[in-house]
């Protein structure tokens, strides 16, 4: 937030767009989609020791309930179709941050014939946190880039060519 | 008071209509362990039928293995099961080397129960964590992924990977104990005995846990053959068998331990509490055989010189290991050339889904979370 | 009990049901004629010295270039603590062979696993239909000759390299 602090007292003074993306990103609430061995470690970050909790993600079970969705884990073809169900269950707006190999492009189980390859042929994805299975540091630092996008969005001037660019 | 096998009376007036609701659970749900799948035909809160539906997570990990040949397989049997993935990967190593022939050193062998030990302890602690927030205590929770942490921290100055670790190779380990490992290990297995005290000051016989397991989800010993049920959930029904006891494999002939079995203190034998007690009991023994490997441990190479090109004999091969949710059965059919012709893995998750639909007959619905979560049953097993 | 003596057991009781015995391979396996295959089990799971209560594994593997899949059943003794292997022969095209769900109910889902992945339909199985893929799917994926379909309900199996 920039702050011109041209009155001595308690007073801040910013644009609303930043404002408001700064309440947006303190609560980014994702629904645990655990598929695979990342949906372990979405568990640990969660868990008492890297805790994503203090960045304001808390977990929740419902698609409805939930801003953000983690694919954590390998992508078959037969649970592709449900995602998508899922993901379109979420209210706008939202975000997939896609974790791990296997959801970002397949992994090491391209070789298989029931695997989607990357979770992207079915949803829009927006940050992609490599690593197999990516340690819960990475996946903090895939929640605070996403933080960073969610910074530059712009609501309040329509049509302008920055707001599609987020 | 028991919670289960309750029995009510439903009155049906005359022109009231009834009929079976058909439900969906998951395959995205907070209680499911992994992507499984219920169709749960219910009258009211009574379930007539659960039927698992499974496959959401088939990554055909066998017909890999037939591309990418014996070496390369490794990494993917972590995935198998990737809560205690030590243990398959020395599955792989056995079945590898008793179709080549090869011998691995004795204290490659040490490491190998030193790491599947550690990995057992951590697969329970999940276990237990994840079947006490089911019930409904959130607390239990945050304490097993507190002391798994502490087991990952050790697994990782080991082979440096916390989840999947890909540490052994056919013939051996890929590297040596670190130096200073054993006091750091004897050091938590110091502080890890107070934390099983803990839960079962905290859960095991807190008198809502035991009202929402006991006489829950009963299953008997001959029921529990016939399914091919195994491991933990085999021994929760009083029948006393290991494979690392009665089929030994490695240097667990030469260890000392004991297997603990259910024994219908607060209930019924076979229902939901001893399952989940035999698991708190196997914490003990798995921290007996630690102790006991490093202060065995010989001096000596980890891993045998194997051909890069590992070529084993026209044939197959069967064994079995001890795995957290049960025994695995390897079977390897080998057609001479470097890549395996068949690879079949046959996990106790797998028996565990099948018998679901028989005893989540007459159960209420809170009961199949209880009863799935006692069963110990991963996605990834089930599916491969 | 050692492989040759429950072969001589089970020779003796169904002679003509059991076709060989293999000694000198690392595990000795007894080949068993699909027809023969539900009585036999049941001897061998209700014989009070043989006593095979647990079908501890059951596969199925593809010979491709001999021109048929073999099922393989592992069986264990929990009394005795022995084993055995049994395997079975069916020709590639129009696979069919029975159940042994009467005996070992363990024998459900792991018939089930075999229809889906290779095809074998198993005459008097109570629910036969596909576990693991999903109901939908065409072929049989561990069949040596299976062909990777290009997409799947408008998901395309292919995947460019990401190195270029």
């Amino acid at each position: 937030m920039s702050l011109i602090n041209s009155v001595p007292e308690m007073v801040l003074t910013t644009k609303l767009d930043e404002v408001l993306n700064w309440t947006r990103k303190s609560s980014v609430w994702y629904m645990l989609f655990g598929l695979a061995c990342c949906g372990i470690e979405l568990i640990q970050t969660g868990g008492p020791r890297a805790d994503i909790e203090r960045f304001g993600a808390a977990p929740r079970a419902s698609p409805r309930q939930s801003d953000m969705m983690i694919i954590a884990g390998t992508l078959t073809l037969k649970m592709a179709l449900r995602t998508k169900v899922l993901y379109d269950q979420m209210p706008d707006p939202k975000y997939v941050i896609s974790m791990g190999s296997c959801a970002n492009c397949g992994g090491l189980f391209q070789l298989a014939y029931s695997v989607c390859d990357g979770v992207d042929k079915v949803i829009p994805v927006d940050v992609y946190v490599p690593g197999c299975p990516p340690r819960p540091e990475a996946l903090t630092e895939g929640l605070l880039k996403l933080q960073e996008k969610m910074m530059q969005e712009r609501w309040l001037v329509k049509g302008s060519s920055a707001q599609a660019a987020a | 008071m028991s919670l289960a096998g309750y029995e009510f009376e439903v009155q049906r007036d005359d022109g009231l209509e009834t009929e079976e609701m058909t439900l969906n659970m998951g395959p995205q749900h907070p209680s499911t362990h992994g992507v499984l799948r219920f169709i749960v035909k219910a009258d009211g809160e009574i379930m007539r039928t659960a039927i698992p539906d499974v496959g959401y997570l088939h990554r055909s990990i066998e017909k890999i293995s037939e591309k990418v040949g014996y070496h390369g397989f490794m990494p993917y049997t972590d995935r198998v099961d990737y809560v205690s993935a030590m243990q398959c990967n020395q599955g792989w190593a056995v079945v590898c080397e008793r179709a080549a022939g090869i011998e691995v050193p004795r204290r490659g062998e040490f490491c190998r129960v030193i790491a599947c030990e550690l990995g057992r302890i951590a697969s329970h602690l999940l276990s237990v964590g994840t079947m006490a927030m089911d019930i409904g205590g959130m607390t239990p929770f945050t304490h097993a992924l507190r002391e798994r942490e502490k087991v990952n921290d050790l697994l990782e100055d080991l082979c440096g990977a916390r989840l999947t670790f890909n540490y052994m190779r056919i013939g051996g380990v890929a590297w040596d104990l670190p130096p200073g490992y054993t006091e750091k290990v004897t050091a938590f297995l110091d502080q890890f005995r107070s934390l099983i005290d803990e839960y079962n000051d905290l859960i095991s016989h807190n008198k809502i846990y035991v009202q929402r397991l006991a006489n829950v989800a009963v299953i008997s010993k001959e029921e529990a053959i016939n399914y091919n049920l195994v491991g933990p959930n085999l021994r929760g029904c009083g029948f006393q068998y290991d494979v690392r006891r009665d089929e030994p494999y490695s240097i667990y002939p030469e260890l000392d331990f004991e297997v603990p079995v259910g024994t219908g203190e607060v209930g019924t034998l076979g229902d939901c509490f001893d399952r989940y007690m035999v698991r708190i009991k196997e914490f003990e023994e798995s921290s007996k055989i630690i102790r006991q490997c490093l202060s065995m441990i010989p001096e000596g190479p980890v891993l045998a010189k194997v051909p890069r090109k590992l070529k084993p004999p026209v044939g197959d091969t069967h064994i079995r290991i001890e795995g957290s949710r049960g025994d695995m059965g390897w079977y390897l059919v080998s057609d001479g050339s470097e890549f395996p012709y068949r690879t079949k893995i046959r996990t106790g998750s797998f028996s565990a889904m099948s018998i679901v639909d028989k005893v989540s007959r007459g159960l209420m619905i809170a009961d199949l979370i209880a009863l799935i979560a006692s069963l110990d049953v991963v996605a990834p097993e089930v599916d491969r | 009990m050692s492989p040759a003596e429950i072969y001589k057991k089970l020779q003796d009781q169904c002679g003509d049901g059991v076709e060989s015995f293999e000694a000198e391979a690392l595990d000795p396996f007894i080949v068993i004629k699909p027809d023969s295959l539900v009585e036999t089990c049941q001897f061998l799971h209700d014989d009070a010295d043989l006593a095979f209560d647990c079908l501890s594994n059951m596969s199925g593997v593809d010979y491709f270039k001999e021109d048929k899949i073999q099922v393989v059943l592992h069986l264990y003794s929990y009394p005795h603590r022995h084993k055995i292997v049994l395997k079975i022969d069916v020709p590639r095209e129009d696979s069919t062979m029975p159940s042994v769900e009467t005996v070992w109910k363990a024998a459900n889902w792991l018939e089930r696993e075999i229809y889906d992945l290779l095809g074998v339909v198993f005459s008097g199985h109570s629910d036969l239909r596909r576990l693991l893929m999903p109901e939908d799917w065409i072929g049989h994926p561990l069949r040596k000759d299976f062909v990777e379909p290009e997409e799947y309900h408008g998901i395309s199996t292919r995947r460019e390299s990401l190195l270029k």
